[in-house]
């Protein structure tokens, strides 16, 4: 498995099992050097608490505000990070690579 | 993703079977494939190269736009050999993700106090590979320059789908080697599945460097199929 860590779901299915509600966030395409690649997963709880990777910590912050309102909504969403989208640059994606991140509920 | 769907792919890894998880990203409808069924899949041509390159991506075709996720059991490499190579071997291998696993039936090789913490079977091969599971994400290196032990190895390798088979030893080794494995049935094209000598010619001088010969052919022979 390429860009996944095995742990990563791991710790989504002990969560699960936790009775946590979760999200699941992964990357599905990178353009240029963006740090992680495609398969690289993060999951995160309805308080915030996240484990694994999808930047190496330039978007996490992003993709976490999001899987909460995705865990509220239970709809999954497609983001998209990247230098040529203002509001990534912002949040810095400073490697120059583009990603896009698939975030889902998990087990809803 | 649904429960049953997260349960399907986790279940997939305990068992070592190689699956996909397909999401179709306008909608989030998602399906597991498995990849002995993958060519009856509206993927399929897609599926084959995901799966033996580890290539996870999205894909665009008439029905939508999809992601598949390649979930390979993780890769494992099975040493023949408790010897010296074998221990410059682990710790790159250990980095690099895979399961290792050293089989010897010398006890005095094979003992927990030179292998730490990886799976070792004092064994013969031909009584423990069998109940491996040999399959496509497994590599396998027989280092102990002993035909009794590396040509059973040989043997069960060359009858299994591994994507990698490496044998240390000269090139004079290697033929008579060839020829054993003639006398026992193999094909030159099953004899030119085993990589040896073993490993990329670095100019490596001792087992260090032998070691990151090994991995590195190991690793080309698994990202780029040669």
């Amino acid at each position: 498995m390429a860009g996944s860590d095995p742990t990563v779901l791991d710790q989504a299915a002990q969560w699960l099992k936790d009775g946590r509600q979760v999200a699941l966030a992964t990357v599905i395409e990178t353009w240029g050097s963006a740090p992680q690649p495609v398969g690289s997963q993060l999951v995160i709880d309805a308080d915030g608490n996240f484990i694994g990777s999808v930047s190496g910590g330039c978007v996490e912050g992003a993709v976490v505000t999001e899987a909460i309102d995705i865990i509220s909504s239970g709809k999954p969403k497609t983001l998209a990070f990247g230098v040529a989208d203002e509001t990534a640059w912002k949040v810095g994606l400073a490697c120059g690579g583009k990603i896009r991140v698939y975030v889902e509920p998990l087990g809803a | 993703m649904k429960l049953d769907i997260f349960e399907q792919v986790l279940e997939a890894r305990t068992q070592r079977k190689a699956v996909a998880l397909v999401t179709q990203l306008a909608n989030g409808a998602q399906r597991v494939v498995a990849r002995d069924h993958a060519a009856d899949d509206i993927l399929a041509h897609v599926l084959d190269e995901a799966f033996r390159f580890d290539r996870s991506g999205v894909h665009k075709v008439p029905e939508g736009e999809f992601f598949v996720h390649i979930y390979n059991p993780a890769l494992r490499l099975v040493i023949i050999g408790a010897v010296h190579i074998a221990q410059a071997v682990i710790p790159i291998a250990k980095a690099a993700g895979y399961d290792v696993v050293v089989v010897d039936p010398r006890g005095a090789f094979a003992t927990g106090a030179r292998f730490p913490e990886i799976t070792l079977h004092a064994e013969w091969p031909d009584e423990i590979l069998p109940t491996l599971g040999l399959d496509q994400r497994t590599g396998i290196l027989a280092l102990t320059h002993d035909p009794k032990i590396d040509d059973p190895s040989l043997h069960l390798a060359l009858k299994s789908k591994v994507f990698y088979i490496g044998a240390l030893g000269s090139k004079k080794n290697q033929a008579a080697r060839g020829q054993r494995l003639i006398g026992a049935g193999f094909s030159e094209s099953d004899i030119a599945r085993i990589h040896g000598p073993i490993g990329l010619n670095i100019g490596a001088q001792g087992a260090p460097e032998i070691a990151i010969s090994i991995m590195a052919e190991v690793t080309r022979v698994l990202r780029l199929g040669s």
